[in-house]
């Protein structure tokens, strides 16, 4: 073989002809530990204050625990609901042409503009035992309001548009021969959805799903008023910072927001590697 | 299998694609679509294949109406110009789709279905790639393997829109040569469009020609080309060069001077004059003949290629002289078609 010494463990992809890379780079970096790193170390700092048997002591109190729970579950479970239905969503809007699909699109954007406690307020009237779907619900006894499933109701209406967008433009490339070749070799309908387009879109499925679930981890503003915040049961990590800051409880409060920085870096680094792996896959 | 199309007319929101057409093509057969964009050639070959339905008409496979089969029951090895393989899954998977979608007992064994994709690959000449993500293909082996996708259904029939038009020339013709071995050794009734007639006339048993939405004629190789029915096809297929005439008496005339060809029964009156530009004799005397003052001479390959103005309308032929020629040196060159027909004036 006639390659490159392999002295330097790694290096660099060599540069293209089109100048800027050191320029760019460098703009990059100063400009992520201006606004990302800086930050997050002062939040790591400030609870490395506390001594690891304080830190420890935080990190499995049942009350945080349970909030993390909360947090992450309730996350996970709205993320996935949202990928079954923003794909469908996305489906409708990409494949069919109906009066008002304008409208619906423009609709779909719209958690994304408002501001979130103005959500979390008309959702709690919505679904409070004496609101219009509450009532409803409540005679079948199903409770949603100030419980965590009203939690997982605020981030559904969160998260959608992060998996209608990020599924949407992938599915508009779509091969319409890619489906008729499978139907002249015999697939049905259901059989060229789940075994041709489906994987086709799994990348971008998993993109909106990482998104959704990670706003859905950060999200307070929408949750904390249909919530009910009962400690233990529907209180949620953000919710004990806050409550924990206004206890002047500073140090407390920076050891939950590490936790929760790290688990969610550990899984949005789990799903960054399932996608480049299939990218490096399929092309 | 037999495929009949019979009296198919297809429209586009009210837009007529194709006007009535039949034809028959024999079990076993390779025959070529041919004709320019818009004729319609590829509305036929999905309108065989179900992806389309007719307006009009029926498409019969053998006995079989087809036109009420849906595209999963008709069985048809559809392959596409952009390959159209599927991205996420291994040149082996791709072949053997069309067997792991069957249901019941038709449904081989996932070892028999193995089998089955490297026998295919071994056909195309890819032997090894099993692995292989369409990805890690060039054109010439995706397009390869998409023809082993499609015959791994053991097709009634196998449709071929454009295959070769995404590739370069020379892997162009290879695969054309390749294409013609693998019909020979397999048999499958198959129908390819093109609009290369390079690739129609050399690959094909016979040549439909199309033209905005009909079919012009359906001939052999020699029968297009030396029998063209239609000033369509005469101007199409090959070479050929035009010039208005008249016909009386018997006699085929340009302006007042009888130009030496006889056509007893053609009709009287205005005609178009098609010959070959290969196909003239040189005359020194010009009693009977095309004469034509030399506006413009070009080397094309093994030959000259000269251009000539005829009569006091000045219409431009052009015919083909050998290089060394004294002819292409003179101002002024007479000639008369050795083949030639003439088609009533439109």
């Amino acid at each position: 073989m006639t390659t490159a010494p392999a002295k330097a463990g790694w290096r660099f992809r060599q540069p293209s002809v089109i100048p800027g890379f050191g320029l760019t780079l460098g703009f990059s970096l100063a400009y992520l530990t201006l606004i990302i790193l800086i930050p997050l170390s002062g939040l790591i700092w400030r609870s490395a204050a506390l001594g690891w048997t304080d830190f420890w002591a935080i990190a499995t109190d049942r009350r945080t625990i349970n909030a993390l729970e909360i947090s992450f579950g309730t996350a996970f479970i709205a993320a996935s609901v949202n990928v079954v239905f923003g794909t469908i969503v996305a489906w409708v809007l990409v494949r069919y042409n109906f009066p008002g699909r304008r409208i619906v699109d423009a609709m779909v954007d719209l958690p994304f503009a408002l501001p979130t406690a103005v959500a979390g307020i008309a959702l709690t009237t919505l679904y409070a035992p004496n609101g219009w779907l509450g009532s409803l619900l409540a005679p079948l006894g199903i409770k949603v309001a100030y419980t965590p499933l009203g939690i997982v109701i605020a981030l559904i209406f969160i998260g959608l548009p992060f998996v209608v967008r990020t599924v949407q433009p992938i599915m508009e490339e779509i091969d319409k021969e890619v489906e008729e070749v499978a139907a002249t070799l015999g697939a049905n309908r259901f059989q060229t959805i789940a075994r041709v387009l489906l994987p086709g879109l799994a990348p971008a499925i998993v993109t909106g799903f990482a998104l959704a679930f990670a706003r859905g981890v950060g999200e307070y503003g929408s949750v904390i008023f249909i919530a009910g915040n009962l400690p233990y049961k529907s209180e949620i990590a953000p919710l004990l910072i806050v409550i924990r800051l206004e206890e002047y409880n500073y140090a407390a409060a920076t050891a939950i927001a590490a936790i929760m920085l790290a688990l969610s870096f550990v899984m949005l680094l789990v799903i960054n590697l399932v996608q480049t792996w299939s990218r490096k896959r399929y092309g | 299998m037999e495929v009949r199309v019979a009296n198919v007319r297809k429209e586009f929101e009210r837009f007529p694609a194709l006007h009535d057409v039949s034809l028959d093509i024999k079990s076993g057969e390779l025959i070529a679509l041919l004709g320019p964009s818009g004729s319609g050639k590829t509305t036929l070959l999905r309108l065989i294949a179900g992806l389309e339905r007719p307006t009009k008409g029926k498409i019969f496979f053998g006995e079989e109406d087809a036109s009420q089969k849906s595209i999963q029951e008709r069985n048809v090895g559809f392959v596409f110009q952009h390959y159209a393989l599927f991205r996420h899954m291994t040149v082996a998977d791709n072949i053997g789709f069309g067997l792991k979608v069957r249901h019941g007992p038709s449904r081989p064994s996932a070892q028999e279905i193995r089998r089955r994709a490297s026998e295919l690959l071994d056909l195309v000449q890819l032997s090894g790639l099993e692995k292989r993500y369409p990805a890690q293909l060039s054109g010439g082996q995706r397009q390869r393997v998409a023809l082993a996708r499609a015959m791994a259904i053991e097709p009634a029939v196998l449709l071929l829109d454009e295959p070769f038009g995404a590739l370069d020339a020379q892997v162009r013709r290879e695969l054309r040569r390749w294409l013609r071995d693998i019909h020979d050794a397999t048999g499958h009734t198959t129908v390819f469009v093109t609009h290369d007639q390079e690739e129609a006339l050399e690959l094909a048993d016979r040549v439909v020609v199309m033209s905005q939405g009909s079919i012009e004629q359906v001939g052999t190789a020699d029968e297009i080309y030396d029998t063209p029915n239609s000033p369509f096809v005469y101007g199409f297929i090959g070479e050929s060069s035009a010039l208005p005439v008249k016909v009386e008496d018997g006699q085929v005339w340009i302006a007042d001077r009888p130009i030496g060809l006889s056509a007893p029964h053609a009709p009287q009156g205005e005609a178009t004059l098609f010959f070959r530009p290969h196909d003239v004799d040189l005359v020194d005397e010009c009693n009977g003949c095309i004469a034509g003052t030399v506006a413009a001479s070009r080397r094309v390959a093994g030959t000259r290629r000269v251009e000539l103005e005829i009569g006091g309308e000045r219409q431009r032929v052009e015919i083909e002289l050998p290089v060394d020629h004294p002819a292409a040196q003179k101002s002024r060159v007479a000639f008369r078609p050795r083949r030639w027909k003439l088609f009533p004036a439109p």
